[in-house]
């Protein structure tokens, strides 16, 4: 069973989580960050997940998860039902990212996202020298069987968010091993393999 | 487990049962089984509510068919539903026919069985007197409620009525409220025991003969309810039944016309024809958001405390997914802690008495956490 020692990036997610919050984290998986943060800081959560099989892996671990998709499910949450809303590596699989990007601050005070960075000088290489697309360790399904629709880079993330008038409270970029990274957001889009990003209204 | 007779107790003897419609009965008497024994400080009952045209015999032999119990594979010692470790309560519900008081018991005014005398009844109405039945076991708060179907309805109910009873809750295949459609399909089981001339009004107890013909095709209609057009087709498919060719008649050519016939025609010897009008009525009646102003998440907000978990099938038309969901989304709204999953199933809506091992395993999950939290081992 997965531990949260193992997902450096879903730690990264876990310390910005104030103790004792109401979190709902959509596409839960496993439920690892979830049963985490339930554990460790004693967080009412609830979790989200399109797989049956990862519902029954967290009801089996005591969680609270419903079986959904955020796409269509989102919009039977009530405002303000959480203090945080976890995205993590789930907005490239939406068909609708804006709008799951909205949703998510409605229903949560605060929202935490993490991405794959396709600007990062790997991808782009390899997108040159190749021309096809990119298949890495972070990206590694080809264009036809990934569930990854709608990619987007750092800079993409943070035009959305400024179009949108969302705050960006924190940005973390950070590269695959979960090593923050200290840079500004255009150097960042070229070195970082993911970047999470603390958004509030 | 060996056939037994079951018990009853009979309870509103000084203070009526009072119903939705207005009406009063006292007494009510109510058939039940209980499996394993309550512990010393009696947190480990679990009440098992049953489907439309089930009855108490969840894991004993039914009195009547000799066939073992509804739900004995998830329940017995050592099964998912541990009889050595819970208390597992099984009532037959308000206007069923197996010891329970309904439309074919006596009347204490007239001496003479109800009929359809006998007041409408409503699924809060037998989940009144299930919390009475506890009161009598000497059991204050559920560790667990669970059902199916019209069991889950009752599960539903309880959240909304006695939230402070239950510790934990499943709903399997269930709704908040009937559809048009579900409505459609009891109305064509009742106009068809109402059309059958044994019927009489209702009045057909003292008489040799009975609704059985419109009874039995009350069960024939509903029964395809159950199942799901594939599974129809992988089970019988146009299998001729007993014949090499079709008879170019109305003989049971096909084998799922035989099926059907023997389906109907076994129901008809342990349910009772009014019963059926009794129960298929309070399903129908069945609104909890009308009840809250339209809003379902208002009838859960006294059952926040309260760990749910709510499972659809995905080849039920009956209960859909999406009638499932929208309970699941309405406790959440209320802020109930809930699971819910739609689990993979050929079987239609019969699946949650059927053998899914996905159910189990999500089952056996849920319950161990919620005995944990309810510090038991």
């Amino acid at each position: 069973m997965a531990t949260i020692d193992q997902r450096p990036d879903l730690k990264l997610i876990a310390d910005l989580i104030t103790p004792g919050s109401r979190v709902l984290d959509i596409g839960c998986d496993d439920g690892t960050l979830l049963a985490y943060l339930v554990d460790k800081k004693e967080v009412d959560g609830r979790g989200m997940d399109l797989r049956q099989e990862g519902v029954n892996q967290c009801v089996a671990k005591g969680l609270f998860v419903i079986q959904g998709d955020a796409d269509h499910d989102l919009a039977e949450y009530p405002d303000n039902s959480f203090d945080y809303v976890v995205l993590s590596k789930t907005l490239q699989a939406m068909y609708q990212p804006r709008e799951v990007l909205l949703n998510l601050l409605r229903i949560g005070k605060q929202a935490i996202i993490t991405i794959p960075n396709f600007g990062q000088w790997r991808v782009r290489l390899s997108l040159m020298r190749r021309g096809r697309m990119p298949v890495t360790k972070s990206l590694d399904k080809t264009w036809y069987n990934t569930s990854n629709i709608h990619f987007c880079t750092i800079l993409d993330l943070f035009d959305l968010v400024e179009q949108e008038s969302i705050t960006v409270r924190d940005f973390v970029p950070f590269k695959a091993d979960g090593t923050r990274l200290h840079m500004g957001r255009a150097r960042a889009n070229l070195l970082a393999d993911q970047a999470l990003f603390l958004l509030e209204k | 487990m060996q056939g037994r007779e079951g018990h009853t107790a009979t309870l509103f003897r000084k203070d009526p049962l009072k119903l939705d419609s207005g009406a009063t009965l006292s007494p009510v008497n109510v058939g039940y089984e209980t499996y394993g024994s309550l512990n010393a400080d009696r947190s480990n009952a679990i009440i098992i509510c049953h489907a439309l045209t089930g009855d108490q015999y969840v894991a004993s032999t039914h009195p009547i068919t000799g066939k073992e119990g509804w739900w004995s594979r998830l329940v017995g010692p050592g099964k998912l539903y541990d009889t050595d470790k819970y208390f597992i309560i099984c009532s037959n519900v308000l206007g069923s026919c197996l010891g329970t008081t309904g439309p074919w018991e006596e009347n204490p005014a007239t001496g003479k069985p109800w009929g359809i005398d006998f007041p409408v009844i409503t699924i809060r109405d037998m989940v009144r007197v299930q919390a009475a039945l506890l009161d009598h076991l000497g059991v204050e708060t559920l560790l667990m409620a669970v059902g199916g179907s019209m069991g889950g309805m009752q599960i539903l109910e309880w959240l909304c009525t006695f939230p402070e009873r239950v510790h934990s809750a499943v709903i399997l295949a269930a709704a908040a409220r009937h559809t048009a459609q579900n409505i459609a399909f009891h109305e064509v089981g009742r106009q068809a025991v109402m059309a059958d001339p044994n019927w009489h009004e209702g009045r057909y107890y003292d008489k040799a003969a009975k609704p059985d013909k419109g009874l039995a095709v009350a069960r024939m209609t509903a029964h395809i309810t159950y199942l799901s057009e594939n599974a129809l087709t992988e089970k019988f498919g146009r299998n001729l039944q007993s014949r090499e060719a079709i008879s170019f008649g109305f003989e049971a050519d096909f084998q799922v016309e035989s099926y059907l016939r023997h389906q109907g025609s076994t129901f008809v010897d342990r349910f009772d024809a009014n019963s059926y009008l009794y129960i298929t009525r309070a399903m129908d009646y069945l609104d909890i958001a009308d009840r809250h102003g339209g809003r379902l998440s208002d009838a859960f907000k006294k059952a926040a405390h309260v760990r749910c978990c709510v499972i659809s099938f995905s080849t039920d038309w009956l209960y859909p997914t999406s009638e499932n969901k929208a309970v699941a989304h309405a406790l959440n709204a209320a802020g109930v802690p809930v699971s819910f999953a739609e689990i993979d199933s050929p079987y239609g809506h019969d699946a949650f008495l059927l053998d899914v091992p996905q159910m189990d395993h999500m089952l056996t999950g849920f319950l161990s956490t919620a005995a944990k939290t309810r510090g038991l081992k």
